[in-house]
C-alpha cells in the first residue's frame, strides 16, 4: 500500500524495464569504473593484491604438491607386487591355477625351490653357504601380480591368499604405501586447516580495505543517500571493489603458483625419476584454476560484503 | 503537501528541538523558515527529508505519514524533495555536470535523459558554460547555484533549502530567490530556512517564525 502511494504521487516514476535496465547499466558502469579506480591507484592495489595472491598461492601450491603425491602412491601401488611362500611338497601346478582364478590377481608365475635357488647363487655368489646345508631352505614361491588397488583392498587380497591351503606366508611391502597414504591423509588436512586460516586472512584483509575505502567516500555517500540512492546503489561499488580485489589476487596466486612449480618441478622429477621411470609434476589444470579464480573472488565479495553490512548502515546524512 | 502535526524532537541528552510543531504548506506555497540559530529550523527541515524522525507526532509528505514509511521506501521518497544546503554540499572530485547528474543517475535515467535534464537545470540557472568544470574553479555563488541545479533537476515536487544566500551578496540573493520562485510558478512546494529578514520582508511571503523549538502565532 505504501508503495502504490509512493509511485502514484511521484510524477517522473520509471517503469520496471527502466528499472531493470538502469540496475544493468550501473552495474556495468560500476563494474569498469571500480577496476579503472584500481589500475589508476595501482601501486595501493597491487599491494593488496598481492597479501591476497599469497595467502591462496600458499594452500594452493601445498594442495597441487598432495595431488602430485597421491599419484605417486597410486603409480606404485599397482606395482605392488604379492609373494606368497608356499609350504613343502604341494601340488604346485594346481595351486598356482587356484592363484590365477583369483579375479584381483592379474598374473601369477611360479619359481620353484630350485629355480630360486641358482638365481640366489647366481646374483649373491653366496650358493655355497646353501649348498653346505642339507637341504635348499628355499620355499617354492608363486609371484602374484595383483590389479591396482587401493591399500585396503590389497590388504583384504593378502589375508584371503594366506588362508589358501598350501600358502605359508603371503607378504606385500605395503607398510610403506600405508605410511605414505597417512602422511598424504595428514597433508591434506594440515593444508585444509592452513587454507580456511588463510582465507579468514583474506576476507579480513579484504573487510579493511573495504572500510577504508567507505571512509574516503563517506561524503560521496552521504550525499547520494540525500538525493534518494537505495541501499543497494550504494553498496555496488564496494562489493565490485570486493570482486576485483579477489579476482587480482587470485591472477596473482595463479601466476605465483606456476611460477613455483616451474622452480620445482626440475629437481622433483629428477629425485622422482632416479626411482621410477616416468614422472611429471601436474600443474594448475583448467578445473584448479577455475577454483582458484572461485576462492578468490567469493573471498573478496565475502570480504566486502561484511565491511558494507557493518559499516555502511553508519553512515547516514547528518 | 507538507503537514507537521503535533511533532516534537528530542536528541538524545535531553534538548528539545521543537515542540508541537503543527503547519501545513499547500502545494506551489513558497514559505521562509526563520528564526535564530539553534531555533530547530534544521531540525524540522531534518525531519522531512527523514534525516531525523520525530519523538512525538506525526510528518506528512504528499499524504504519506512518514512515521510508518518502511526504512527501504525513504529513498524513494526523497527523490520527491530536492535539498539545497547552505555549505553546497557538493563533490569535489566531480565536474558541475556529474554534481548535478546525481540524482538522475540514482534514480536511474538513462544517459541521453540525464544530459536533456542536466543541460536544462544548469541553463536554468546560467552556468550552462560551466558544465565540465570541477566545483573548486567556481565562486560561491556559481557552487550555490549548482546546488540548486542539483536540487531541480529531477523536477521534485517539493524543494527545500537551508540557508540559500547565506554568504551571497544581496545581488547575487536576489537572483537566487527570483529562482525559486520559477520553481512555485510551475507548481514546486518550496521551504527556505533563513535568518535573514531583510529578505523575507522584501519578498512578502508567507513566514514560519521559529523560537525555540516553537511555532510563533
Amino acid at each position: 500500500m505504501v508503495k502504490t502511494t509512493i509511485k502514484g504521487a511521484s510524477t517522473h516514476a520509471l517503469g520496471i524495464k527502466d528499472k531493470v535496465w538502469a540496475a544493468g547499466a550501473h552495474h556495468r558502469e560500476t563494474c569498469v569504473k571500480t577496476l579503472r579506480d584500481l589500475l589508476s591507484s595501482w601501486v595501493t592495489s597491487l599491494m593488496t593484491w598481492l597479501v591476497i595472491g599469497i595467502a591462496l598461492a600458499l594452500p594452493a601450491i601445498l594442495y597441487l604438491l598432495l595431488a602430485n603425491a597421491g599419484s605417486l602412491g597410486g603409480g606404485f601401488d599397482g606395482g605392488a607386487r604379492i609373494n606368497l611362500y608356499l609350504a613343502k611338497d604341494q601340488n604346485l601346478l594346481s595351486l598356482l591355477a587356484e592363484i590365477r582364478a583369483y579375479p584381483e590377481i592379474e598374473s601369477a608365475e611360479l619359481i620353484n625351490a630350485n629355480d630360486a635357488l641358482k638365481s640366489f647363487e647366481a646374483e649373491t655368489g653366496f650358493g655355497n653357504i646353501l649348498l653346505s646345508l642339507p637341504n635348499n631352505p628355499l620355499p617354492d614361491v608363486i609371484e602374484a601380480q595383483p590389479e591396482s588397488l587401493s591399500p585396503a583392498e590389497l590388504t583384504m587380497l593378502v589375508m584371503q591368499l594366506e588362508a589358501v591351503t598350501g600358502v605359508e606366508r603371503a607378504a606385500v611391502d605395503l607398510e610403506w604405501i600405508e605410511r605414505l597414504f597417512a602422511i598424504l591423509a595428514l597433508g591434506e588436512r594440515f593444508v585444509t586447516t592452513l587454507g580456511l586460516f588463510l582465507s579468514l586472512g583474506v576476507v579480513l584483509a579484504i573487510g579493511n580495505t573495504i572500510r577504508l575505502a567507505i571512509e574516503n567516500r563517506r561524503a560521496e555517500i552521504e550525499i547520494i543517500k540525500l538525493v534518494g540512492a537505495t541501499d543497494a546503489f550504494v553498496r555496488r561499488p564496494f562489493l565490485y571493489l570486493g570482486f576485483w580485489y579477489g579476482f587480482g589476487g587470485a591472477l596473482i596466486a595463479w601466476v605465483m603458483v606456476q611460477l613455483s612449480l616451474l622452480v620445482l618441478s626440475g629437481p622433483i622429477e629428477e629425485l622422482l625419476n632416479s626411482y621410477q621411470n616416468q614422472f611429471f609434476l601436474e600443474g594448475l589444470g583448467p578445473a584448479t584454476t577455475f577454483s582458484l579464480f572461485a576462492v578468490g573472488i567469493g573471498l573478496g565479495v565475502g570480504g566486502a560484503s561484511i565491511a558494507v553490512s557493518r559499516h555502511l548502515h553508519t553512515i547516514e546524512p547528518t | 503537501m507538507i503537514r507537521f502535526d503535533q511533532v516534537s524532537k528530542r536528541y538524545e541528552g535531553g534538548k528539545e528541538a521543537l515542540s508541537g510543531v503543527s503547519f501545513e504548506l499547500a502545494d506551489a506555497e513558497m514559505a521562509f523558515l526563520t528564526g535564530h540559530s539553534g531555533a530547530g529550523k534544521s531540525t524540522l527541515m531534518k525531519l522531512i527529508i527523514m534525516m531525523e524522525r520525530p519523538s512525538q507526532g506525526q510528518v506528512f509528505l504528499q499524504n504519506q505519514n512518514l512515521n510508518r514509511l518502511a526504512r527501504r521506501y525513504i529513498p524513494q521518497m526523497r527523490r520527491n524533495v530536492g535539498v539545497v544546503f547552505q555549505n553546497h554540499q557538493l563533490l569535489f572530485d566531480r565536474t558541475v555536470f556529474d554534481n548535478v547528474a546525481l540524482p538522475l543517475v540514482v534514480a536511474g535515467y538513462q544517459p541521453r535523459e540525464i544530459g536533456r535534464r542536466v543541460r536544462a537545470a544548469l541553463s536554468k540557472v546560467g552556468l550552462s558554460d560551466k558544465e565540465s568544470r570541477f566545483p573548486v574553479a567556481l565562486s560561491g555563488g556559481e557552487q550555490q547555484r549548482v546546488g540548486i541545479a542539483r536540487a531541480v533537476v529531477n523536477k521534485p515536487p517539493v524543494l527545500l533549502a537551508d540557508e540559500p544566500t547565506g554568504n551571497l551578496d544581496p545581488e547575487l540573493s536576489a537572483e537566487i530567490m527570483n529562482l525559486f520562485q520559477q520553481f512555485m510558478q510551475v507548481g514546486v512546494t518550496i521551504l527556505i530556512a533563513t535568518h535573514d529578514l531583510e529578505l523575507v520582508k522584501k519578498m512578502g511571503l508567507r513566514q514560519l517564525a521559529l523560537n525555540h523549538g516553537r511555532l510563533n502565532g
